[in-house]
């Protein structure tokens, strides 16, 4: 078989991307940034807390961390709600002792049915990050354009009348989106998506939306479960990190490290221990402003 | 290459044993290059019927923004920590990125960096292609990197490693002299073509940043310890006859802030070992074929 003659064409090849959702730059040649009280690194803590229903939907895809074996697969169902009923609360205590506030990117089921866990991250000064309706509710292209804007309202909805604030940050599951999801975001109001992991800062997209990358590679889903690294391991690789981009803000202006952590795969018993150790560390260096992403955002949107 | 056969007959058996003495430059015994890829993926290629691009449905948005790390984040934090250390790049370029981001092109030829052509895209395949099409696309390679570096391609690297029967016969036949895609020696071998000269340089899977992340599943300390045994390795054994180790990077990979501390201790253990020729591709294979002569 022959490829057809067009597949030596190539239509978008020109200045800049192969589409027009947001501008290319290189972060070294921006304006410098600085964050609150002279720090240079921000450190963002941002949580996934999800409730996956024991009826898995693969439309449009079944999401990671989902059901595995066959109906009724109460291994995984237990498991996830594991991380919520308890690994969850280890985290809260965990930021409550080394003095970190964090982005909790919830799925609107939990406000649903868990108000006392949502009037629990409120107290604590948290902020909420949408993070769709639940673990069913994955976002791609071929989704129709209706149920998409349905699923970014019914979460956003939800999570502001459960908790009180309109959450102004959004983390699609799997960080999955269609081609219409930039522009139905932005019509529903939110200010800043997570998905896009092009990048070190925020920045802004064509049509108005901030993205702030939360780097899937520093995930503990990515490092842990993926890559079967211990948590020990994973530690040293965030203080890398964290030394590597202080080093780079002296000479650069202020970075973003971000931390993203799932409460059913950082928060068991034999895990939580090397990640108290290093967020007490990492909260406790003069370089480092911990911040929810909504803060950064809004820092980095002051300046020129 | 003998189309159809069991032995592609690319090369014939060369036992490492008893090999002629390859000596480098300044009596260094191991040949070290870095091969940057700089790469441009499409978010809504067209599809190749013999193999997928992305798994999900475009837009792919971590596989497409993780790759587009390199050329707003990455890239800089790579090519500083090499040229801190001495270290040059020997470019694998979709050569497209000459039109979409030129400034990445630009300072890796600031550098004194080669380019050689990894295709159009690492999104377009050559699986499927005619002749016609598949001299389109090197004489196209060879087109824009000279306009973008003045720059004449002297390798090949086959875009995501797609190949036809016919790849290697045509690339020499274009003069091009070296070929990156052949995994089967630790010195630079002689490939049999129909017409001109090629070469094959060690390049390198088993330590190819991905295979280390994502075949492997490495940490970065795992990484950079697994590049030094790697050069010891080698540096010891040529002595005995010049080997070749190659370090082929991805930005978006080996650029990730967790990384790249781990990975600029390599290239400071090897700047300061002392057995090391820290050279370009070309340059390479420009000493071999010197002491090689017309035998190969």
């Amino acid at each position: 078989m022959t490829l057809d003659p067009s597949y030596l064409d190539y239509p978008k090849r020109r200045l800049g991307y192969d589409h027009d959702l947001y501008p290319w730059s290189s972060i070294f040649a921006r304006p410098p940034v600085s964050w609150p009280g002279g720090k240079t690194v921000a450190v963002w803590v941002c949580v996934s807390l999800e409730w996956f229903p024991i009826v898995p939907s693969d439309k449009p895809f079944r999401a990671p961390g989902h059901m595995v074996t066959p109906y009724p697969d109460y291994r995984h169902y237990t498991s996830r709600d594991y991380g919520t009923r308890i690994g969850f609360y280890r985290l809260l205590d965990a930021f409550a002792k080394a003095g970190v506030t964090a982005s909790i990117a919830t799925n609107a089921a939990i406000a649903e049915r868990y108000p006392e866990l949502i009037a629990d991250i409120v107290a604590a000064g948290h902020e909420i990050v949408a993070h769709s309706t639940d673990m069913n509710g994955t976002i791609a292209t071929g989704l129709p354009i209706e149920e998409e804007r349905a699923l970014i309202a019914t979460s956003l909805d939800t999570l502001e009348r459960v908790s009180g604030t309109r959450p102004r940050g959004w983390l699609s599951i799997a960080r999955s989106q269609s081609w219409n999801t930039p522009d139905l975001l932005r019509e529903a109001g939110v200010r800043y998506a997570c998905d896009w992991v092009n990048d070190e800062l925020p920045y802004r997209f064509a049509n108005g939306l901030i993205n702030l990358p939360l780097n899937h590679e520093l995930s503990d889903r990515q490092i842990i479960t993926v890559q079967q690294q211990s948590a020990d391991s994973y530690a040293q690789q965030i203080r890398d990190a964290f030394d590597w981009l202080a080093r780079e803000a002296g000479t650069h202006g202020g970075r973003v490290l971000p931390l993203h952590v799932t409460p059913y795969i950082m928060a068991l018993p034999y895990r939580i221990d090397a990640f108290e150790a290093l967020l007490q560390d990492i909260a406790g260096r003069p370089e480092a402003w911990v911040a929810p992403g909504g803060a950064i955002v809004e820092q980095w949107q002051g300046q020129p | 290459m003998h189309e159809g056969a069991g032995d592609p007959g690319l090369y014939d058996f060369l036992p490492y044993r008893g090999r002629p003495k390859v000596v480098w430059p300044g009596g260094k015994t191991v040949a070290v290059w870095v091969a940057p890829n700089l790469e441009y993926y499409e978010i809504d290629p067209p599809a190749n019927p013999f193999r997928k691009s992305w798994t999900k449905p475009h837009p792919d948005v971590v596989g497409y923004s993780h790759r587009d790390h390199s050329n707003r984040v990455s890239h800089w934090r790579m090519a500083e920590a090499m040229s801190r250390h001495g270290f040059p790049g020997s470019v694998s370029l979709s050569v497209a990125l000459c039109q979409h981001h030129p400034d990445v092109v630009e300072d890796g030829a600031k550098r004194g960096w080669e380019f050689f052509s990894h295709g159009i895209y690492n999104t377009r395949y050559a699986y499927g292609m005619d002749e016609a099409q598949e001299r389109a696309i090197i004489e196209d390679s060879i087109a824009t990197v000279q306009a973008a570096t003045g720059q004449r391609i002297r390798g090949w690297l086959a875009p995501a490693l797609t190949h036809t029967p016919r790849t290697l016969d045509l690339i020499a036949e274009y003069g091009l002299d070296y070929t990156c895609d052949l995994y089967h020696d630790d010195q630079v071998q002689p490939v049999k073509v129909k017409s001109g000269q090629l070469a094959s340089i060690p390049y390198s899977l088993e330590v190819n940043d991905h295979y280390g992340f994502f075949v492997y599943n490495m940490s970065p300390r795992d990484y950079a310890d697994t590049l030094i045994r790697q050069y010891d390795r080698l540096a010891a054994e040529g002595a005995a006859s010049g080997t070749v180790m190659c370090i082929p990077l991805h930005a978006y990979l080996i650029g990730q802030p967790h990384r790249i501390g781990a990975f600029e201790r390599v290239l400071e253990h090897i700047a300061a070992d002392g057995r090391a020729w820290i050279a370009r591709a070309g340059e390479i294979v420009d000493a071999w074929r010197a002491q090689a002569g017309g035998a190969a």
